[in-house]
């Protein structure tokens, strides 16, 4: 106790800070660090979940590195990020932009927007399931052949699978983005605008001269966070493809399921772990290479 | 004041009633995978097994199947697990190295009497001079049929060979303008039942041997092999009494109504009967071209695990003698629809020629059990096998062949 008392003000400060941050510290290390850390030790195991472990030394990466499956996997997460992110970017901007100028029925049509992201995706995915479904069945196909139009293979193809998927998933995001692109319409200031009408510049010079770099922040945290999700996109796959998960022949297996797959139907726990340390790397890369690109200059 | 005195010592003669039953009560734990059947049979044994044994508490624990492996492998390394488990049969290896499970003692399981009164696969639950583990009941396929479709086509009975089966199905599969399949003759979809189906009945009844050196060596890789996948993929591709992934599922598809024939497994059965309008007939799996007849047989077993000691395993070795004796069996057979696993129970005259389990029961007497290392491994080959060829148009033999080099590459990792 004497120790406490010589302390000078400030040192006392610091204390009672680092006693209520010590809290969230050791949580993050109970809940964060020491399984990451675990993940990367098991990565270099051989691991049943039933059995000991064993060293395997690089084994698990070599693995990896010579499997056609691991390959296929990568292009297939960088196919949803490459196409998902670009097109719910623009979807959603193009919709906050002209929700921000309409005063009729604003709250509502916001709500109906938002709904998606609200709802379970697990549920979701499994509607879509039954909308892509061949006839008799299916909604669309359905809808195909009343007017006469040969029917679309959407979930059993190897084309068209991913871009199937991919559609619910963004749609499922958009809700999100909207909301965080008004907030960031909303926070540019009036004056700019009335500079601009004063100046009588057209409305595309006013969009892409004051509203778009402007915007610039909203975007970087959106591209970055919608990069995240895409990467780590599984729900929406796992739950329409779960007689073939990630299937037909592996053409819409995102790595989180190959992840999955390793560790709970093969119990081949170091080789998940070695393919979730290649997934933090990528996640890492992305969003350093995206915060560099997108920083101000 | 009488009335205050009376309750009070009726409260505490219930206090010490309550009190002297904890004292002496062992409890143990009992897990399985979710499945209706399973579940209410269950419930029943414990019910019967504790009116018998009023000292012992059977708690029992289930999960979705999609999870079921990963919640036993997970808890019972920590402790927390099970006395009693029920597992898959092709992963007792996996069990027994990691030293999760014991053997059942010698005296209340004496391996003669075993092999004695169970059928014969169940002897693949050896290690050394005890079992691991036993079932209570075994299951096997057989092909279901709608009887009201049937009717309706004006067809007499079910196929007794595969040439009959093509015919018939012919006769119910259904069209629409546009020439859209909107009823199946056959269900197909490797990702159900049909990769037995194909693997241990089909490859067999067209002259081969789908693997050697006790399921170590992939053998289908062969004439038959082709010949069998030539068939399969037929029904699709030549005669169109069916479509890969119609109505989702090939068992939805039959509970609807939208399919002819569909071939599953013993445990079906249950949810069929729930399934309001459907009149369903079942038969034994069709002969080949030769006239063999071959099915695939597979199991559950219950086994004790290592948690259990003391007077928990004393109560785990009672709870075991019970659920795999003949009123368990029967209990089973009657509520789940799975086989007994002992003759003695499945081959008694009411069992062997039931209009249900029959089929099935008989389809025991020649059936083959698949070894597998990692199963939904070794389906998700063949399912990728038929998809490369009915998809990508690869040709039949290319695919085979590339099926074959996958599912060995995989053998060997896991036994070397």
């Amino acid at each position: 106790m004497g120790f406490y008392k010589n302390l000078s003000i400030r040192q006392k400060q610091i204390v009672w800070a680092w006693a209520f941050l010590a809290l969230p510290v050791v949580f993050y290390v109970v809940i964060r660090f020491y399984p990451t850390g675990n993940a990367v030790l098991i990565s270099f195991q051989d691991w049943n979940l039933l059995g000991d472990r064993t060293w395997a030394g690089a084994e698990n990466y070599l693995k990896l590195w010579h499997d056609p499956v691991f390959w296929k996997v990568f292009r297939n997460t960088f196919a949803y990020l490459i196409i998902g992110t670009p097109v719910s970017l623009v979807i959603s901007f193009v919709i906050a932009y002209h929700l921000d100028k309409l005063r009729f029925m604003h709250g509502f049509l916001r709500m109906l927007y938002f709904l998606p992201f609200m709802t379970s995706a697990v549920a979701m995915a499994w509607v879509w399931r039954w909308f892509y479904q061949p006839v008799p069945i299916g909604l669309f196909n359905n809808f195909l052949a009343a007017v006469g139009i040969p029917q679309i293979e959407f979930l059993r193809s190897t084309t068209n699978a991913l871009p199937a998927i991919l559609a619910p998933a963004v749609w499922a995001g958009l809700g999100f983005q909207v909301i965080i692109f008004m907030a960031g319409l909303r926070a540019i200031p009036k004056s700019y605008y009335e500079a601009a009408r004063i100046d009588g510049v057209p409305w595309w010079t006013v969009l892409f001269e004051i509203t778009i770099p402007l915007l610039k922040p909203t975007i970087v945290f959106i591209v970055v966070f919608s990069s995240i999700g895409f990467l780590r996109i599984f729900d929406h796959v796992f739950n329409m493809t779960t007689n073939d998960p990630g299937g037909p022949l592996n053409s819409t297996k995102p790595l989180v399921l190959m992840i999955y797959q390793s560790a709970f139907t093969d119990f081949d726990m170091g080789y998940a772990a070695a393919q979730t340390v290649v997934l933090f790397l990528i996640l890492l890369l992305v969003s350093l290479l995206q915060l560099r690109i997108l920083r101000d200059r | 004041m009488n009335a205050l005195r009376n309750w009070a010592m009726a409260a505490a003669a219930s206090a010490a009633a309550l009190f002297a039953g904890a004292a002496n009560a062992v409890e143990i734990e009992y897990w399985q995978y979710f499945f209706d059947a399973r579940v209410a049979a269950m419930e029943q044994l414990i019910e019967n097994f504790e009116a018998a044994n009023p000292d012992i508490t059977v708690t029992m624990t289930h999960f979705p199947y999609a999870d079921y492996r990963t919640k036993v492998a997970a808890a019972i390394p920590a402790g927390e697990g099970p006395d009693v488990v029920q597992l898959f049969y092709g992963w007792l290896n996996d069990y027994v190295e990691a030293e999760l499970i014991q053997p059942l003692p010698t005296d209340a399981f004496p391996p003669s009497m075993i092999e004695e009164e169970f059928f014969p696969m169940v002897q693949a639950m050896k290690r050394g001079d005890a079992y691991m583990a036993l079932p209570t009941a075994v299951r096997s396929l057989a092909l279901f049929y709608n009887e009201r479709l049937f009717d309706e086509a004006g067809i007499d009975g079910p196929p007794e060979t595969l040439d009959e089966l093509v015919e018939i199905a012919k006769k119910l599969t259904k069209r629409d303008a546009a020439g859209n399949i909107t009823q199946v003759g056959i269900t197909a979809g490797m990702n159900a039942q049909d990769h037995h189906w194909w693997r241990e009945v089909l490859v067999r009844q067209f002259g081969g041997d789908p693997y050697m050196d006790d399921y170590r060596t992939v053998n289908y890789n062969s004439d038959a092999g082709f010949k069998a996948l030539e068939f399969y993929l037929g029904l699709a591709r030549d005669h169109g009494v069916t479509a890969f992934g119609f109505m989702d599922e090939p068992q939805a598809a039959f509970k609807a109504g939208r399919a002819g024939m569909h071939i599953d497994g013993s445990f079906r059965i249950g949810s069929l009967n729930k399934t309001r309008g459907l009149k369903w007939g079942v038969t034994e799996l069709p002969a080949g071209p030769d006239g063999t007849r071959s099915n695939y047989s597979s199991y559950w077993v219950n086994g004790i695990t290592t948690k259990a000691t003391g007077e928990k395993y004393d109560a785990a070795v009672k709870f075991m003698a019970y659920v795999t004796s003949d009123e368990a069996m029967q209990i089973w057979l009657d509520v789940v629809g799975e086989l007994p696993a002992k003759p003695s129970v499945g081959m008694t005259e009411a069992n062997a020629n039931d209009e249900v389990f029959g089929p099935f029961i008989r389809g025991l007497a020649y059936a083959n059990t698949t070894k597998f290392a990692n199963e939904s491994g070794q389906r998700q080959i063949l399912m990728d096998m038929v998809q490369r060829v009915d998809i990508e148009g690869q040709p039949l033999g290319a695919s085979l062949d590339e099926a074959a080099v996958a599912e060995q590459a995989l053998l060997d990792e896991y036994y070397n």
